[in-house]
C-alpha cells in the first residue's frame, strides 16, 4: 500500500515537469493562435489590431506570466478555455476521451486475441512451417504502417461491400452498444494489427524461454498433457512480458491513435491534439497532454500492480 | 450440396453485424444533404475568419449587401440595387425591405452602417478592414437606403462589399458583443449546431428573403483524410463533398454514381522569388527563371493535368491570353543568355513550401527544381508545417516561396497589397514599381469597364516581364456529389451558395 501511495506523490512532480515541457515547446514553435484563424492574411493587421487580438488569445503576456497564471489555474483544476471550442478544456477531453478508451481496448482485445494464441501456437510448433508462417505474418504486421492498413481498409469495404464505418461523429457505448462497436470495429482492428504482430513476437519468444525451464520438463516428466503443460503451466508464467508491452502500448493507445483517428475521423484524444496543435490552441494542447501523461502514469502503475496478482514471486516495494 | 468454409461464414456474420451497426448509425435523411469536407471552419465571425472552409459555411448563414454570381458578376443580396456618383466617391445602396435576420428582425440601414463600423474599428480586427479603408462615412436616410461616402474614387469597393466578410450583422449582436458566438444572420440557412472539427447541422431559415431552398437542411462532417470522403460517397453514405486535392477528385469521374463538379478557380499556384536577395534582385536573373520553366510540364506532373497556366490575373473578365506574356513559352536559350548577362553562373536558393497545402506543394516544388537545374540554379526545398509557413512567409524570411494565393474577382485588391507602395504585404513581396503603382491607382478611380480592363491588362504585362513572381497556373475547385443531388452551381469563388438550389431525390 506505501509503494502505492509513494508512487501517488511523484505524479505531480512528473506532471509538472510535462506541463513545463509542452508549455514552453507548443510555443517555441512558429506560428501563433492569429496566424493559425487568419493564415497569410493575419500580414494585413494593423499593430493594434495584432495586439487586440493577441490579447483575445491571452498570449500578449510574457511566456512566465502566462505559465504562472495557467498554473494557477490548474490548480484549482482549471484547465482554461479551448479558443477552438469556446468550452473549458477538461470538459472538451472528457468528451473525447470515451471513444479514445473504448478504441484502445477494442484495440487491446483484438490484438490479445490473436497476438498471444499465434504466439502460444508459434512456440508450441518451433521451426515447424505453421512457426514460420506466424513469424513472417508477425513481421508483416509490424512493418505495415497503420495509415496503410486503414486507408486499405477503408477502400477495400466501400469498393467491394459498398458501406463504410460512420465517420465524422461518435456514438457512444452506453447509447447504442451495437452502432458503437461496429463504429469502431474497423478502427480497432487497423490499430490492433500491428500490435498482435508485437504481442505474438514477445508471447512466442517468452513460451520459448519458459517451455526450456525446469518445471515445464518436470511436468512433462509426471505425465501432464501437451495442452496442460502450455495453457495452465507454462503460459500464465509466459504472459508476463505481454503484459508489460500491453501496459506500455495501451498507455500510448490513450494518448489517442492519432493517425488512424485521422484517416477514419473519429473524434478522439488524438485527432483532437492534433487539431489543437494545429490551430495552436495552446490550453487545450497543455490540457490534453497533462491528460495523456496522467492516463500514462495510472496505466504503468497498474501494470506493476497486475505482476504480483500474475506471479506472486514478485513483491513490490523491496519486501 | 454447397460447401461453405468456416472462414466466410464468419467474415459475412462480421460484416453483416458491422453494417447492420453502421445502418443504425446513420439514420436515413429524406432530403437532408449530407456532406463533407476535409477541413472545418475556425470560428462563427464573417468579419474574422479568412479559412475557405469557415467563409464557405458563413456564406450559407450570412448574407453582404452584394454577392457574386457564377460568372463573377455583382449580383443583388441585401441590396436590391445601387449606383455610383460620377466621381466614384459616393454609393448608394436600396435595400430589400424584405430582409429578415434569422430571428425575423427587419435588416435595416443601421445594421449596415454598425456591420461596417465595427469591420473599420481596428479592435475588431477584421482582416477585410484595409478594403474599405476609403469610406469616410456613412449615411442612413431612411431604413431600407445606405450612403457611403468614399474619401477617393474607389469602384473596386463593391466588389470587396460582396464577400461575406463585409457581412451584415444585426446592430443589436454587435452591440451585445455576441458576433461569433452566436450565428444570427439573413442567409438561407441557420446554424443548429456546430461541434468543431467534427460537424455542423444547418435548417432552412425560413424568413430567407431569396425564398426557399431545396433541402430540409445540410449536415456537414469533417473527414480529414479525402480518400475517406471518396469512400463515403462511393459508400452513398454521403451526398456531397468539397475535395481539394487535384488527385482524389480525377478518381470521382470513375465511378458509376458520382459527379464531379470542376469549375476554374481564382487562386494561382506561384513561385514567389524574393527580390530583395541577391542574385533575385537582378531582374535578369528573375527573367532567366521565368523563361526556364515550363509551366505546362508543372501542370502535368505535379497537378496530374488538373490546371491551366496562368499570367498574375486569373479572372476571365480580366486575363489575357497567357502566351502573349513575357516568356511563356519555355525558352532555356534565352534563360541562358539572361543569366549570362546578369553575370551570375549558377546559386543555390531554399524554397519553402507548406505541407499539403496546396496538396500539390511537393510536387511543383521538385518539378521546379528540375527546371530550373536546367540553368544552374540549385533549389533545396523545405517543407513546413502550415503555421510554420505562414509565420515565415509573412516575415519574407526566404528566397523563394511556392504558394497558392487566393484570387479576388478584381485585380485591385488582389495585387494592391503586394505590388503598391502603400501595400499591407509589400513586407512580403519585397517589390515595387513607378509604373504598376500608378497603373494600380488609375485602375481603382476608372468607372468604365472597358477602360479598367485596358489598364490591368498593361498592369498584367508589366507584371510578368518584371517577375518578381513567377505565376504558374490555377486550379479548378472540386465538388463531388451523388447522381441523386441535383441542382448546384459552381463558382469560381467555392461559394457553396450553389447549394440553395440543391435538391436531393
Amino acid at each position: 500500500m506505501s509503494y502505492v501511495v509513494q508512487r501517488l506523490l511523484t505524479f505531480p512532480l512528473i506532471l509538472l515537469g510535462v506541463s513545463i515541457l509542452v508549455f514552453v515547446s507548443i510555443r517555441l514553435v512558429p506560428g501563433d493562435a492569429i496566424t493559425a484563424m487568419l493564415g497569410t492574411e493575419a500580414g494585413l493587421l494593423t499593430p493594434a489590431q495584432r495586439a487586440s487580438l493577441a490579447s483575445y488569445f491571452g498570449i500578449d503576456q510574457p511566456i512566465w506570466s502566462q505559465y504562472l497564471r495557467w498554473l494557477s489555474g490548474l490548480v484549482q483544476g482549471d484547465l482554461g478555455i479551448s479558443s477552438i471550442y469556446g468550452k473549458p478544456v477538461l470538459t472538451v477531453i472528457l468528451e473525447r476521451f470515451p471513444l479514445t478508451l473504448q478504441l484502445s481496448l477494442m484495440a487491446m482485445v483484438i490484438a490479445l486475441g490473436i497476438g498471444v494464441p499465434l504466439g502460444v501456437l508459434a512456440a508450441s510448433r518451433n521451426e515447424r512451417p505453421s512457426d514460420l508462417i506466424v513469424r513472417v505474418l508477425a513481421m508483416l504486421g509490424q512493418s505495415t504502417p497503420s495509415f496503410v492498413v486503414g486507408v486499405l481498409i477503408i477502400y477495400v469495404l466501400s469498393v467491394w461491400f459498398g458501406f463504410v464505418p460512420a465517420m465524422g461523429t461518435f456514438t457512444p457505448l452506453l447509447t447504442d452498444p451495437l452502432a458503437s462497436i461496429g463504429q469502431l470495429i474497423f478502427p480497432a482492428i487497423t490499430l490492433g494489427f500491428a500490435f498482435a504482430a508485437s504481442v505474438t513476437r514477445i508471447a512466442r519468444s517468452s513460451m520459448l524461454d519458459v517451455l526450456s525451464d525446469d518445471y515445464v520438463r518436470t511436468a512433462r516428466a509426471k505425465g501432464v498433457t501437451p495442452r496442460s503443460v502450455i495453457w495452465r503451466h507454462a503460459l500464465p508464467n509466459a504472459l508476463i512480458p505481454v503484459v508489460t508491452l500491453s501496459g506500455v502500448e495501451f498507455g500510448y493507445l490513450l494518448g489517442g491513435a492519432v493517425i488512424v483517428e485521422q484517416i477514419f475521423a473519429l473524434p478522439g484524444l488524438g485527432r483532437l491534439v492534433l487539431d489543437a496543435i494545429t490551430q495552436r490552441d495552446y490550453a487545450l494542447v497543455q490540457g490534453t497532454v497533462l491528460f495523456i501523461a496522467f492516463n500514462f502514469l495510472v496505466v504503468n502503475l497498474l501494470v506493476d500492480l497486475a505482476y504480483v496478482a500474475l506471479d506472486p514471486r514478485i513483491r513490490i516495494g523491496g519486501r | 450440396m454447397i460447401r461453405i468454409s468456416p472462414t466466410k461464414i464468419l467474415a459475412g456474420l462480421a460484416l453483416a453485424t458491422a453494417l447492420t451497426a453502421v445502418s443504425t448509425a446513420l439514420p436515413a435523411q429524406a432530403a437532408s444533404l449530407r456532406m463533407a469536407w476535409s477541413q472545418d471552419a475556425t470560428g462563427l465571425d464573417p468579419h474574422k475568419q479568412t479559412a475557405f472552409s469557415s467563409l464557405r459555411l458563413l456564406e450559407l448563414i450570412y448574407e453582404p449587401l452584394v454577392r457574386l454570381d457564377a460568372e463573377l458578376n455583382v449580383v443583388p443580396a441585401i441590396a436590391t440595387s445601387w449606383e455610383f456618383a460620377p466621381d466614384a466617391k459616393t454609393l448608394t445602396f436600396s435595400l430589400d425591405p424584405n430582409a429578415k435576420f434569422s430571428n425575423g428582425a427587419q435588416v435595416t440601414s443601421a445594421d449596415v452602417k454598425a456591420s461596417f463600423e465595427r469591420l473599420l474599428n481596428e479592435e475588431t480586427a477584421a482582416a477585410a478592414r484595409s478594403n474599405f479603408l476609403s469610406i469616410e462615412s456613412i449615411d442612413t436616410p431612411d431604413d431600407v437606403t445606405v450612403t457611403f461616402h468614399l474619401t477617393t474614387a474607389d469602384v473596386p469597393i463593391l466588389v470587396a462589399m460582396a464577400t461575406i466578410n463585409a457581412a451584415i450583422l444585426p446592430a443589436s449582436e454587435i452591440a451585445a458583443g455576441t458576433v461569433g458566438t452566436t450565428a444570427l444572420g439573413s442567409g438561407p440557412f441557420k446554424l443548429d449546431s456546430w461541434e468543431p472539427n467534427a460537424k455542423e447541422v444547418l435548417s432552412p431559415n425560413a424568413d430567407w428573403a431569396g425564398g426557399t431552398v431545396g433541402v430540409d437542411g445540410i449536415t456537414i462532417s469533417v473527414l480529414p483524410d479525402e480518400t475517406a470522403i471518396l469512400a463515403s460517397l462511393r459508400a452513398g453514405q454521403t451526398d456531397f463533398a468539397l475535395l481539394n486535392d487535384p488527385l482524389v477528385a480525377t478518381l470521382v469521374p470513375m465511378e458509376s454514381n458520382l459527379v464531379l463538379n470542376r469549375v476554374g478557380q481564382l487562386s494561382y499556384n506561384v513561385l514567389q522569388l524574393n527580390p530583395s536577395r541577391p542574385p533575385m534582385n537582378n531582374l535578369k536573373v528573375r527573367q532567366a527563371m521565368s523563361c526556364a520553366i515550363d509551366r505546362q510540364a508543372i501542370i502535368d506532373a505535379a497537378l496530374a493535368g488538373e490546371g491551366k497556366v496562368t499570367g498574375p490575373l486569373t479572372m476571365p473578365a480580366f486575363a489575357q491570353d497567357p502566351s502573349s506574356l513575357f516568356c511563356y513559352t519555355q525558352d532555356l536559350d534565352k534563360a541562358k543568355a539572361l543569366m549570362a548577362e546578369a553575370g551570375v553562373d549558377g546559386f543555390t536558393a531554399k524554397v519553402i513550401a507548406a505541407t499539403g497545402e496546396p496538396p500539390v506543394a511537393a510536387s511543383e516544388a521538385q518539378v521546379l527544381q528540375s527546371q530550373l537545374a536546367e540553368i544552374g540554379i540549385k533549389l533545396d526545398i523545405e517543407m513546413m508545417e502550415l503555421n510554420v509557413y505562414v509565420d515565415t512567409w509573412l516575415a519574407g524570411n526566404f528566397d523563394m516561396a511556392v504558394a497558392q494565393n487566393g484570387g479576388r474577382p478584381d485585380p485591385y485588391p488582389m495585387y494592391n497589397r503586394y505590388f503598391t507602395k502603400e501595400g499591407n504585404l509589400v513586407k512580403v513581396s519585397n517589390f515595387t514599381d513607378d509604373e504598376l503603382d500608378s497603373l494600380m491607382k488609375q485602375g481603382q478611380a476608372e468607372t468604365d469597364p472597358a477602360k479598367r480592363v485596358e489598364i490591368f491588362h498593361s498592369f498584367e504585362s508589366r507584371l510578368a516581364e518584371l517577375s518578381p513572381w513567377l505565376w504558374l497556373s490555377t486550379g479548378y475547385n472540386y465538388t463531388a456529389q451523388l447522381k441523386t443531388v441535383s441542382g448546384f452551381e459552381p463558382s469560381p469563388t467555392g461559394t457553396l451558395f450553389g447549394l440553395t438550389k440543391v435538391t436531393v431525390e
